[in-house]
């Protein structure tokens, strides 16, 4: 079956067979190799990405249910090369020590992001039951909360800055 | 502010160590190894493609014990994408239908003769690509004639029983080996002793340590790459010992060594389950050679938890002599010890029990004794995998399961216990009653910290409180429910104090298949000043590239940012047994101390000469090699590396360049410790267990990078956790594994996790170079018993005084009832 698949901003046209996980043509197809894989039972979420926006197993998506929709994986998530081009999820799981082995951390960062985007100010308590259907075997989860919470506080001081700048350029006008 | 240790409350108090600026040496810095990490540009075996690269798949037995009568592979062949189907038969012919097990025994590469366990290798597919693979192997007929399993260890020395190793020849039972550790009728004139005078007893206890899994996220995978031309294997694999793996290879297949060579990425997790060879990595190896071109083998979930490493699964019964005041007198242990079908455990040679005989803990003995039976049964081999030691977690298990049995019998505090019988600072160095030499140690006051820590006595009063309120309710016959429509949770409080014995080993008793345990390190210095490092241990996660460098960088005065750190290539690194048993920062680690101090002694005749001074003359100070007395006459590496490959004129005793080389054979095992304080509420309508709050104070001696040793903490805790409430690989009388995928075998998530409250104590190791004593396993050791500890005690009410792992909520219902379970046999 021919699917157009658009990740990260760059569209794709492919042949795929029907059964082809999304995780796979991730993988396989595209050599985005960041999605990982770690369960045949829909459990781990080292395969998270976000598929239009909404995080998901792509372990559990058919490639052919991507077809015409925007997929963002973890190489996606920096916009560019440097580091002042990361996430500041991506700088929060470094600064807070959020991965050890790094294999459950793109699935746990996109699924971070999109926690973010929707409540920019969780509580520990809604970090802890938006990452809760994947599984981190390393870091035992708590730096990954304080990850989380770093990225939205820097956020959070973004946001004010950008607000002060508007406040001020308004006092001026 | 919120109460602390509400479930995923950030609290200030909690010691917690983020990156800082990066230290010109020791510190909590960001991880260098990041970096990749967090953009998606690991790479682990699956991300590695190769020109060619065909994939293999295993197909595996569905019996736990069948002869194979007969297997017929054409269908499989016929299948257009597929290029080779390798039997048992097949690799007969090449004499590697069996291969060596790192216990000396033997394993099965493919079946041949009969299956011995569900999930055994019977033959592996190679095809175009994995979707393939996969299709061919429902192609493969196999005819199995059933025979009887033998799955309750218990059973399987009784007469009658089927032997399983029936291809080891005069081989009539299923009897493995038999240790012991202790002297027996030392031990046994103590207990004689206690059993006859009036203020003392003897306090018995039978346990389980089920099976569980370590279930790194990464399953275990290989591609083998082996050049028709020059004879030269490549193998890229997941593997937690790159070198070790490179001898087996050659003792398995016969290959010459210098043609192997073996590349361990990214790991994306190990746990111990990847020390071990497994048969998909040889058949990937053979599948290479037969069809010309790389093969990639990556098993999936329910393989690995079916087919790779497991550990634990110890019956043990522990019986202490105790005075009546609470002075522990001796224990005696006796354990059968379930190894599966082949016995593949990794341990010392000398050490067929592991380090099993550290049971005697953090305490005092007069006498101590330990009797180990190993046994055949039919499940999958491998064992003494997850974060364990050698064994040393059920070792802790035991004794600090045992010390809380004694308390329960004696109506006594169990800190108070622990208190009165905790080694004193003062006999350290100390020899223990099974023969060990503890380095040092001050474990009266790392438990006073955690008990501080914790607020010991306030917490006793709330339970105190509580048990008050559910007897309320009992007597007015509310029940669990309670009065106020709200159960009443039962509240427990668990304590464990463990000592690891770490860092194997001193090579004239430890060895692997005859290989000593030391490890080396080989230090580079470019003529700017910048080094790389290279080293025999591999990384799963622990993050060597920063805690070397930074080790590397405190030596020599240089920012960790300039050091790379090397590792995981076996033609890249020096010879070293690898990462697992917490070896690396005391055996590696010491290696890269150790060559660092190579590399500053031979700067110092260059930086004389560049000084035109005598070496004597100078001192090390702040990075620098400094006249003494003489702060403006100084010399940084940078300089000097730079005058080591100039033409300046070279003193005796230097070649030019400063790069050295260090091999570092441990004098003796470290022995980090820890006092851990788990609090629970117990449903006692349900029996469901929740942890609210974890309180873990490590004395792993010197910390490298706080940040780093307290993730190394986080994750052990979880693993307890989930060790002791959750994990385990049952199985049914059938032989039916139950724990084949992460829907039946359950691992801890962020709601079974509290926010982890730590602190530290600080006991260098006398004998280790930089005082360092390894840390990556202690909390997975430690955490155990103090969660079961604290369920127990939950059910103070019941009158229980022990209940087997896991404590899920059926376990902990039941025991309250007055059933116990046998979780390891899924019989409910
Ligand atoms: S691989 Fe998708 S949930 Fe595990
Ligand atoms: S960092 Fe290893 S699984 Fe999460």
């Amino acid at each position: 079956m021919q699917i157009t698949v658009s990740v990260n901003g760059e569209s794709h046209v492919r042949d795929v067979e029907p059964r082809l996980l999304l995780t796979h043509f991730l993988r396989d197809e595209l050599r985005l190799t960041g999605t990982h894989w770690g369960c045949d039972t829909s459990n781990c979420g080292a395969c998270v990405v976000r598929l239009d926006g909404v995080p998901v197993k792509s372990c559990t998506v058919l490639a052919v249910m991507a077809d015409g929709a925007e997929v963002t994986t973890v190489e996606g998530l920096a916009h560019g090369r440097t580091d002042a081009d990361l996430d500041p999820v991506q700088e929060g799981f470094m600064v807070c020590h959020g991965l050890q082995c790094g294999f459950c951390t793109p699935g746990m960062m996109l699924t971070s992001r999109a926690l973010l985007d929707r409540d920019p100010a969780p509580s520990a308590a809604t970090i802890r039951e938006a990452i809760s259907g994947q599984i981190c075997r390393c870091t035992g989860y708590e730096n990954i909360v304080r990850s989380v919470q770093w990225a939205a506080a820097k956020e959070a001081a973004t946001r004010d800055a950008a607000d002060a700048d508007t406040d001020s350029s308004e006092a001026l006008a | 502010m919120t109460a602390i240790g509400e479930k995923g409350v950030q609290d200030p108090s909690v010691q917690i160590h983020a990156a800082e600026e990066t230290p010109r040496g020791y510190g909590s810095m960001k991880r260098k190894e990041d970096a990749r990490f967090v953009r998606g540009r690991g790479q682990y075996v699956d991300d590695v493609v190769l020109p060619g690269m065909l994939h293999g798949a295993v197909l595996r037995s569905p019996l736990a014990h069948a002869r194979i009568t007969s297997i017929d592979t054409s269908a499989a062949e016929a299948h257009p994408k597929v290029h080779a189907v390798i039997t048992g038969a097949t690799l007969e012919g090449l004499g590697l239908a069996w291969m060596p097990t790192l216990s000396q025994d033997t394993q099965a590469v493919l079946a041949t003769d009969k299956v011995r366990f569900q999930g055994q290798e019977v033959a592996f597919v190679v095809a175009d690509d994995r979707y393939a693979a996969r299709d061919a192997l429902a192609l493969i007929d196999v005819e199995y004639e059933p025979l009887e399993p033998v799955i309750d260890a218990k059973r399987a020395l009784e007469a009658g029983t089927p032997v399983i190793r029936t291809d080891k020849e005069g081989k009539t039972d299923n009897h493995i080996f038999d240790w012991e550790s202790g002297d027996r009728s030392a031990t046994d004139a103590v207990f004689a002793e206690a059993e006859a005078a009036e203020d003392q007893l003897v306090v018995v206890q039978d346990m389980i340590y089920p099976r569980v899994h370590p279930a790194p996220l990464e399953t275990c995978g290989a591609i083998a790459d082996m050049d028709p031309v020059t004879g030269k294997l490549t193998l890229w694999t997941t593997t937690q010992a790159p070198h070790a793996h490179r001898t087996l290879y050659a003792l398995v297949a016969g290959l010459p060594e210098h043609k192997i060579r073996i590349i361990s990425p990214d790991i994306g997790g190990g746990f111990g389950n990847k020390v071990g060879i497994y048969p998909g990595y040889v058949c990937a190896v053979v599948a290479s050679i037969v069809t010309g071109v790389p093969v990639k083998w990556m098993e999936d979930r329910s393989e690995n938890l079916m087919s790779t490493s497991f550990a634990r699964d110890y019956h043990m019964r522990g019986e202490v002599a105790v005075t009546r005041d609470g002075r522990i007198r001796g224990v005696r242990v006796h354990v059968l010890a379930d190894h599966g079908a082949f016995n593949a455990t990794a341990q010392p040679t000398a050490f067929p029990a592991g380090f099993f005989g550290v049971f005697t803990g953090s305490y005092d003995l007069e006498a101590a004794h330990c009797a180990v039976t190993g046994v055949y049964t039919n499940k999958a081999s491998g064992g003494v995998a997850y974060a364990c030691s050698f064994r040393i977690t059920e070792a802790v298990y035991l004794i600090e399961r045992m010390v809380d049995v004694v308390a329960h019998d004696l109506g006594m505090d169990p800190a108070e216990l622990r208190m009165r019988n905790l080694l004193r600072p003062e006999q350290f160095p100390y020899q223990s009653k099974t023969g060990w030499e503890y380095d040092s140690g001050d474990y009266p006051h790392t438990l006073q910290v955690a008990l501080d820590k914790a607020g010991y006595q306030e917490l006793r009063a709330e339970q105190a409180d509580r048990r008050r309120r559910f007897a309320d309710a009992q007597r007015s016959g509310a029940g669990p429910a309670g009065t106020a429509g709200e159960p009443v949770k039962l509240m427990g409080i668990g304590l464990s104090f463990f000592t690891e014995a770490v860092g194997a080993g001193p090579r004239r008793s430890m060895d692997i298949l005859g290989l000593g345990m030391a490890d080396g390190a080989e230090l580079r210095v470019h003529p700017t000043g910048k080094a790389v490092l290279r080293v025999s241990c591999q990384s799963q996660g622990q993050g060597h590239e920063t805690t070397f460098a930074q080790i590397v960088a405190q030596e020599l005065g240089l920012s960790p940012d300039d050091i790379d750190v090397v590792h995981g290539d076996t033609d890249q690194t020096p010879f070293g047994l690898g990462t697992y048993g917490s070896r690396s920062t005391p055996v590696s680690g010491a290696a890269t101390a150790m060559v660092a101090r190579k590399v500053r002694e031979r700067a110092k005749i260059v930086a004389a000469a560049m000084m035109e001074v005598s070496a004597d003359d100078l001192e090390w100070d702040d990075g620098r090699w400094q006249v003494a007395g003489d702060p403006d006459a100084s010399r940084s590496m940078a300089d000097i590396a730079m005058a080591a490959h100039s033409n300046l004129e070279l003193p005796e005793g230097v070649e030019g360049h400063l790069d050295a080389t260090c091999v570092y054979n441990p004098p003796n095992l470290t022995y980090p410790c820890g006092a851990y304080i788990c609090v629970v509420d117990v449903d006692p309508g349900t029996g469901a267990v929740d942890v609210r709050r974890f309180v873990a104070v490590d004395d792993c001696g010197m910390r490298i990078n706080p940040m780093i040793v307290e993730g190394q903490v986080h994750g052990g805790l979880a693993d307890g956790v989930g060790m002791a409430l959750m994990q385990c690989i049952a199985f049914d009388l059938d032989g039916n594994c139950l724990g084949g995928s992460m829907m039946d075998y359950l691992l801890p998530t962020s709601l079974e996790c509290p926010s982890w409250e730590l602190g530290e104590t600080v006991t260098p190791s006398p004998h280790h170079p930089i005082g360092a004593k390894g840390v990556g396993e202690s909390a997975t050791v430690g955490s155990p018993p103090a969660v079961v500890n604290a369920v127990i005690d939950a059910l103070a009410p019941y009158d229980v005084r022990h209940a087997d792992m896991p404590l899920t909520p059926a376990a902990v219902w039941c025991a309250a009832q007055g059933h116990p379970l046998r979780p390891d046999l899924g019989i409910t």
